[in-house]
């Protein structure tokens, strides 16, 4: 309970022995108006107030709609995520490579696990979030639904697919919803960390032989555009930016947070000694930033549709998976029942 | 190592030139680091594949133990990566459990627990003892017991679990027990009984090793309610094979798969 404010002025100063009373506030058609108008209030007393809204906080059913939406659709993100790279684990070209990969894809599944646990504290669980991720209800970022056809590509990703989730993210530390935000703090970290080995990965790569030169300089004309799309539609079509970022989900808008990452980006290309792949990339005297190309928002909505590359081979292996891992799921739970109490270790 | 001395530069200017150890040592440390190469890898495989997502943490933190171990064994042999790329099938040292194909989840289990109760064994064994590769198997055993640790509860869970788990689990500890007497073959060029000087990598009394071992698995199987598999467990092929450098059919293609891009830019850095 950290919006303190909101429970003053919803008239409930032990909020915490009333939570029961405020869960049941949360119900569409709960209460009278005027306790609903009470609560709306304080908690945007307490959105405006840079307070933290907590699980048991009473919030609108809109608001925890659109976290529930986004926090699924990035946890899926981390988890579909794991296939472009792991794709990679076992064709690493040094053994120095492939730990530093393992171990990302080892991160990657983790952050999948916070993410889950942060949605978990709205009121959904971990199996209905999958379930809406493989029936296709729930989507992943349109990212990894691209391909990865050479070892830079494992480097592009990071450089320039983590750098764009990072400058997405970074912002969400300060999100008006506490466990989504303290989950990104955790997460920025280890991403910044995977940003820095895929840049990395890249010069070793760009100042190598030809050939590898080459294959980074064609990893980067591949990933540039897609990562751009990262950010989502441009602000005028993005149905849910205004509502977002007046509950301080979202910070900034996806045309801000595109141009800031364009500005990280190119001098990072200059010293990685690679070119974007944008002939009107260029730096603009009067905006203080670089002006660019225009996306090819066509593709982004073909991919976004289910039309991309790779979209219908990620999700048949996620399912695949899954299903195929029933077997062990319902082994875990069958013998955590018999023993219930004496092992209680199941991981189902 | 003859690949380390006929092989073209790797270039990896990561791996610090280490002094070749003596013979005896470079020969356990080979056939050690290529158990936990090979094994790594194989556990790599698994990555986006498993059954739940805290598997997919597990699995890929044993992997990385191992990848760390085996690393650290290469370098005492040579350069970690001409060992690991350039090296053909006849050369690797690895036993044969370790390159078995993953399988089901069963089968993946099945081999973590057949292996990582000889690996925390032998771990154990060279950690209390006074040779070249005490320090590092005072710190693999801490790892070792982890996945030790973890193999046997997912054994019982599986074995004591639905009747399919159990038909599964069973299954997977019948097919890969052939391959685990090869584990307590002495190493080639250290464990003469009469070169016990010190010098040797490894001194260790394989058929206490190998009593210890049986015991464990046989009372994990039966917490489990699985049988303990009445099966050979070396065969005219298998005994000892693996570390003479005869494999099975699936670790070629193993290789090619892990070797290709390294292969296909010779002399290059990564």
């Amino acid at each position: 309970m950290a919006t303190a404010a909101a429970h003053q002025a919803a008239g409930t100063p032990a909020a915490h022995a009333t939570s029961d009373a405020i869960g049941t506030a949360s119900g569409p058609d709960s209460g009278p108006d005027s306790g609903t108008a009470a609560y709306q209030a304080a908690f945007d007393t307490a959105v405006a107030a840079e307070e933290r809204i907590e699980p048991r906080d009473w919030m609108p059913d809109a608001y925890r709609a659109t976290l529930v939406r986004q926090i699924a659709q990035h946890a899926h993100s981390e988890i579909i995520g794991m296939q472009p790279e792991a794709n990679w684990i076992t064709r690493a070209p040094s053994l120095r490579r492939k730990a530093i990969l393992m171990a990302k894809v080892q991160d990657e599944a983790g952050h999948g696990l916070y993410l889950y646990s942060a949605a978990e504290t709205l009121g959904t669980g971990r199996d209905e979030l999958l379930d809406k991720l493989h029936s296709g209800r729930q989507k992943y970022s349109s990212i990894f639904n691209y391909p990865t056809l050479t070892w830079a590509d494992v480097g592009a990703i990071g450089w320039l697919v983590d750098g764009a989730a990072i400058t997405n993210q970074v912002p969400l530390c300060r999100c008006s919803y506490g466990p989504y935000a303290r989950a990104m703090v955790r997460i920025c970290k280890e991403e910044s960390f995977h940003q820095r080995q895929g840049y990395e990965l890249l010069l070793a790569l760009s100042r190598g032989t030809d050939a590898q030169h080459a294959m980074a300089q064609d990893a980067v004309d591949r990933w540039w555009w897609p990562s751009l799309m990262m950010f989502g539609p441009p602000d005028d079509e993005s149905s849910h930016s205004a509502q977002s970022m007046e509950w301080k989900i979202k910070r900034h808008s996806n045309d801000e947070l595109r141009q800031r990452f364009v500005d990280i980006c190119v001098p990072q290309a200059e010293s990685l000694g690679l070119a974007l792949p944008d002939p009107d990339l260029r730096w603009n005297e009067e905006r203080g930033h670089h002006d660019f190309g225009a996306i090819d928002w066509t593709e982004f909505w073909e991919v976004l549709k289910g039309n991309g590359p790779c979209n219908e081979q990620r999700i048949t292996q996620r399912r695949r998976a899954h299903d195929e891992g029933a077997w062990v799921r319902e082994a875990a739970a069958a013998h955590a029942a018999k023993h219930s109490g004496a092992s209680g270790k199941a991981t189902a | 190592m003859t690949a380390h001395a006929t092989s073209p530069t790797s270039g990896t200017p990561a791996t610090p030139a280490t002094p070749a150890a003596p013979p005896s040592v470079a020969a356990t440390a080979l056939a050690l680091g290529d158990d936990a190469l090979v094994l790594s890898h194989r556990l790599g495989e698994w990555a986006g594949h498993a059954p739940v997502l805290e598997e997919e943490v597990a699995l890929a933190n044993i992997a990385l133990d191992l990848l760390g171990q085996a690393r650290v064994l290469l370098s005492l042999v040579g350069d970690e990566d001409e060992l690991a790329y350039l090296r053909e099938e006849r050369a690797f040292r690895n036993v044969q459990l370790v390159e078995q194909p993953n399988g089901d989840f069963a089968h993946t289990i099945a081999r973590q627990l057949y292996f990582s109760t000889y690996q925390h064994l032998l771990y154990e064994r060279l950690a209390a003892s006074d040779g070249p590769l005490t320090g590092l198997a005072a710190k693999a055993v801490k790892e070792v017991a982890y996945h030790r640790d973890h193999a046997e509860q997912w054994t019982v869970r599986l074995g004591d679990g639905t009747p399919e788990s159990h038909d599964r689990m069973q299954r997977a500890c019948d097919a890969l027990w052939r391959h685990t007497g090869e584990m307590f073959q002495p190493i080639n060029g250290t464990a003469d009984t009469d070169s016990t000087d010190g010098t040797s990598g490894i001194d260790v009394d394989w058929p206490e090793m190998e009593a210890s071992w049986t015991a464990s698995v046989t009372a994990v199987l039966d917490r489990a309610t699985l049988k303990v598999p009445e099966g050979p467990r070396t065969g005219a092929w298998s005994a000892g094979a693996g570390r003479q450098g005869l494999h099975t059919e699936p670790f070629g293609r193993m290789l090619a798969e892990m070797q290709h891009l390294h292969r296909s830019h010779p002399g290059a850095t990564w």
